[in-house]
């Protein structure tokens, strides 16, 4: 409906205060009488801890108190959980370690919080934290994924007896092998999917006060919403109920996975208040967040697959190694699975399929979501072996994907692990990017880059995801005495402009002014019961559907009451546009909501009031796709790699708002070329992190993109009356194999069939360097 | 040992007393309670600190307030017009989607004044090439460098 509705490019409510120094992240709340954390962290990638000494620490000035793992194994402090469960084809369950919040007897990686020092003052708590001595048993420390599992390495929990979690199988892998075998091609693929550092820009902080009088506490800190943590640190960790716990996020500085999780540095800080009965506050450094936020990706893929003459793929075999650190955390041993697992084997109909996961320990800070959790590993895999099977077979990149792709036609169409794809015109939208990109027109600016001694390619990628997880999600609606309407969410927009969107939805069923509709998410003590935050591209579909819920059901009650006030009946009120109408009578919203408050308007037996409150609640995901072509160019005596033009068209169904969901394909665009590009984070051999500050660790620039096309070819989800699919994680799936599929499309004549992430000139110069002495020799 | 500072931040006089170490950010968000400008990093990469001192922006995370002493400072609190009204530069971040999560977004339309000041009618590459020192993990950048690129125009417009 109108300007404001769906589908229109509303300016964002959040941006004003944002853009005059009105944010309130965790870092700029403050409270009365506030004291400070800082942290000790282990130098070490394994060691025992024979010795924590903290008597100096307690006598330096302002120091209030020292904490280590001790003091919170006799308070009583739970664990730091998993409930991942996943066998081995043997019957031999996976291996689970605990993990104390913060441990006693050995850490396990550089950066783990081994102690914890409160004061007076920031630079107080942090001069004592260097008081603290601790004496350490070094023992050898594994990092590398590539030889966790090799005989004889450093195991990380010697008990276990390997470093392997778990072996997971899916399929009958010898049946595959013969079929790969029998097959008229065969193409394999040796993937690295780099780790890296998730890296919001807003660095992990909290905050906490306790009221003794009422036993309740309250944390301030960044994350995708609360409930989760409010449950974890209650029952599971301080032993409080739920209720006596409040976490409060105001503003968020970015989240892309990592944030949903408990950190032990929450955990403390919590704890610490409790225990003095002081707000105590913590704002890490970029350097603290570099070693111990959960990081991304961390795999390594072997990929087959068998073709006929065709280019017709019909048996896919994937074998994966993936590095969870040094513990469990939430949900890294569940990615290959549960994140990318299910959507393999992606667009394409390959219905013979083995798949091999093995999760391994290693002594680094574990790996967690990041933007596609999974689907981004999933997609590199395939689209790489598509360019491969192309290649083989001197096909073009396109037929051999026009070739296998899933066809509107077999759609519902299962996938081997569960997922049920019921929309997407996976040709349509890879045509729209190839005509936008001029694909047919390429040769010529090839041959132009050539004039001028440079290498230049075109790539292209399609991709599928996986949207909308656990979709459960609470909603209330308020209607308030001056005529406006609360939302109270649990989802949390940490950037992704949701007090815009579901503004524009309640304008859009209800006729509420846009600038009259209100959200107040990021906050336990005001959302849903049931909530489980934002996370995994799902807010469109169930903050949405919450939403449209939550207005039918204002909208049947306000019928009764405005048939009472017509002096009809129900049936015969229809609502548009705001206002309940019966003939030539009529009644507008905001008056059926002031009668609703009003016993002596309403019809009898109906409770006073309008508001709403609903829980939503779906049995399947949306599967967001899109295809990505990008050309760039290669100079061969530097190595240096610049993208000359990127086009991406994206099917997330139907677009709420074009302006944000933009805004979401190029920063995960942007996500993805960083991957590709610079983006690697490195262990030596003996786990220190050497890429630990944005000194060493490569963040995509504004200098490494051109302007981008961002076009829509909308397919509406048939998953949810919306027909929503998630913008979110798309960018990050379709970047690094349309830069790797540019890139071997740039080499491969010099004979360079394939660089692992990240390109960085000097990868790109080595690579062509080694080629051309081949081809001399 | 505590040293006296005095300097003006967007426009009104301030004054406190700081340990040496103090950086300028600090005094600004921890003395003055003026929590828009943000502290992203600690090696002077992010520039989710920038301000304006004495008229050129300035990662205020690399200088010590005492540095700052009789210097004129302006922050992103100080930008919009006394009744509100955004600068050419928010306005621009606004209107073209140059923000989502809002954390590097201070230093970023405090870089976007100071490419605009310095280089009016910079072309896309130029821009691009100036936010060398400012990270944003959200937007992947192209919205920034169109508003910087809009907002430069109304700006030189207005100049003229």
């Amino acid at each position: 409906m109108g300007e404001f509705g769906i589908g229109q490019p509303v300016r964002r409510k959040e941006d004003v205060r944002l853009l005059t120094g009105g944010g309130e992240f965790t870092d700029d709340i403050n409270l009365e009488a506030q004291v400070y954390a800082a942290f000790v962290r282990s130098p070490h990638a394994n060691a025992k801890i024979s010795a924590i000494d903290t008597l100096a620490a307690r006598s330096m000035d302002g120091v209030i108190a020292v904490y280590t793992g001790q003091d919170l194994v006799d308070a009583g402090v739970g664990l730091l959980i998993n409930d991942a469960n996943y066998t081995n084809r043997n019957g031999k369950p996976m291996h689970k370690p605990t993990r104390q919040v913060m441990p006693v007897a050995q850490t396990r990686f550089v950066g783990e919080v081994l102690a914890m020092v409160v004061a007076e003052t920031p630079a107080q708590a942090r001069d004592a934290a260097e008081a603290v001595e601790i004496d350490y048993d070094v023992l050898p420390a594994i990092a590398s994924t590539a030889h966790a599992l090799d005989e004889g390495a450093p195991l990380v929990w010697p008990e276990h007896g390997e470093n392997l979690v778990v072996h997971w199988e899916y399929g009958d892998k010898d049946d595959v092998e013969a079929k790969l075998a029998a097959a008229h091609t065969r193409v394999r693929v040796d993937l690295v999917n780099n780790r890296l550092i998730v890296s919001p820009m807003e660095p992990r902080s909290a905050s906490a006060e306790y009221d003794a009088a009422s036993g309740s506490l309250t944390v301030y800190t960044p994350s995708q919403g609360g409930r989760r943590l409010q449950m974890m640190l209650a029952r599971g960790l301080l032993k409080m109920a739920p209720e006596k716990v409040r976490i409060i996020s105001r503003d968020t500085g970015g989240g892309f996975g990592i944030r949903s999780k408990m950190y032990p540095e929450t955990v403390m800080v919590a704890f610490a208040a409790r225990a003095l009965g002081r707000p105590v506050k913590w704002r890490g450094d970029r350097s603290e967040t570099f070693v111990s936020d959960y990081h991304g990706r961390d795999q390594i893929n072997v990929a087959e697959m068998g073709l006929d003459a065709s280019g017709r793929a019909s048996v896919l075999k994937v074998e994966t190694l993936l590095n969870v650190g040094a513990y469990l955390s939430e949900n890294g041993v569940r990615l290959p699975m549960e994140g990318g697992g299910r959507i393999i084997p992606c667009m394409y109909d390959i219905p013979d399929f083995y798949f091999s996961v093995k999760p391994m320990f290693t002594n680094t800070i574990c790996t967690d979501t990041y933007r596609g959790a999974g689907r981004p590993e999933a997609n590199f895999i395939m689209e790489r072996l598509m360019d491969a099977g192309a290649k083989a077979l001197g096909m073009s990149r396109e037929d051999i994907r026009r070739r296998n792709f899933i066809t509107e036609a077999q759609m519902p169409y299962k996938t081997h692990l569960g997922f049920t794809l019921d929309s997407g015109d996976f040709d349509g939208t890879m045509q729209m990017a190839l005509d936008a990109a001029d694909w047919t027109g390429f040769e010529a600016r090839r041959a132009e880059s050539a004039s001028r001694g440079k290498l230049r390619g075109v790539g292209l990628a399609t991709f599928i995801e996986g949207a909308g997880s656990r979709p459960v999600e609470g909603m209330r609606m308020r209607f308030e005495e001056n005529g406006d309407v609360t939302l109270f969410a649990g989802t949390y927009s940490h950037g992704q402009g949701h007090e815009t969107v579901y503004a524009q939805l309640v304008n859009e069923f209800l006729g509420v002014d846009f600038d009259k509709v209100h959200l107040i998410d990021g906050d336990t003590a005001t959302s849903p019961e049931t909530s489980n935050g934002t996370f995994g591209s799902r807010s469109s579909m169930v903050g949405g559907m919450g939403v449209k819920r939550a207005s039918e059901a204002v909208i049947a009650k306000g019928r009764k009451i405005a048939a009472h006030l017509l002096q009809t009946e129900a049936e015969r009120v229809v609502f548009e546009n705001g206002v309940f109408r019966a003939q030539s009578s009529s009644v507008t919203l905001a008056e059926v909501a002031t009668a609703s408050r009003d016993a002596s308007k309403m019809p009898e037996g109906m409770a006073l009031g309008l508001d709403e409150s609903v829980v939503f609640e779906n049995d399947v995901e949306n599967f967001p796709n899109g295809a990505h072509v990008c050309e760039l160019e290669i100079d061969p005596e530097t190595g240096i790699l610049e993208i000359l033009n990127y086009v991406a068209v994206d099917d997330c169904g139907v677009i709420l708002n074009p302006f944000i969901v933009h805004g979401q394909v190029y920063g995960g665009v942007m996500q993805g070329v960083g991957q590709a590009l610079t983006e690697n984070v490195v262990y030596d051999a003996s786990g220190q992190l050497l890429s630990a500050s944005y000194m060493d660790y490569g963040m995509p620039r504004a200098a490494h993109m051109p302007m981008m096309e961002a076009l829509f070819n909308v397919v509406p989800a048939k998953t949810n009356e919306l027909g929503v699919k998630g913008a979110g994680e798309a960018g990050a799936c379709g970047a690094p194999p349309a830069i790797l599929s540019a890139v071997g499309d740039a080499l491969s004549h010099i004979g360079v069939s394939h660089i692992d992430m990240p390109l960085t000139p000097e990868k790109v110069w080595r690579a062509i360097q080694e080629a051309s002495a081949v081809k001399a020799a | 040992m505590d040293i006296e500072v005095k300097m003006t931040v967007n426009g009104k006089a301030v004054s406190g007393k700081v340990e040496a170490r103090t950086l300028l950010v600090q005094f600004i968000r921890e003395h003055l309670r003026m929590t828009g400008t943000h502290v992203g990093c600690d090696t002077t990469q992010c520039g989710c600190c920038v301000v304006h001192v004495d008229g050129v922006a300035m990662k205020s995370c690399t200088m010590l307030a005492v540095q700052a002493e009789g210097k004129a400072i302006t922050t992103i609190e100080g930008l919009a017009g006394p009744d509100g009204e955004l600068h050419p530069m928010q306005q621009a971040f606004r209107d073209h989607h140059g923000l989502q999560c809002g954390f590097c977004t201070p230093g970023m339309v405090m870089m976007g004044v100071d490419i605009a000041n310095r280089l009016p009618g910079a072309d896309e590459k130029t821009v691009r090439h100036q936010l060398e020192g400012n990270i944003c993990r959200c937007t992947g950048y192209q919205g920034i460098v169109e508003a910087i690129m809009d907002a430069s125009a109304v700006m030189n417009a207005a100049r003229s």
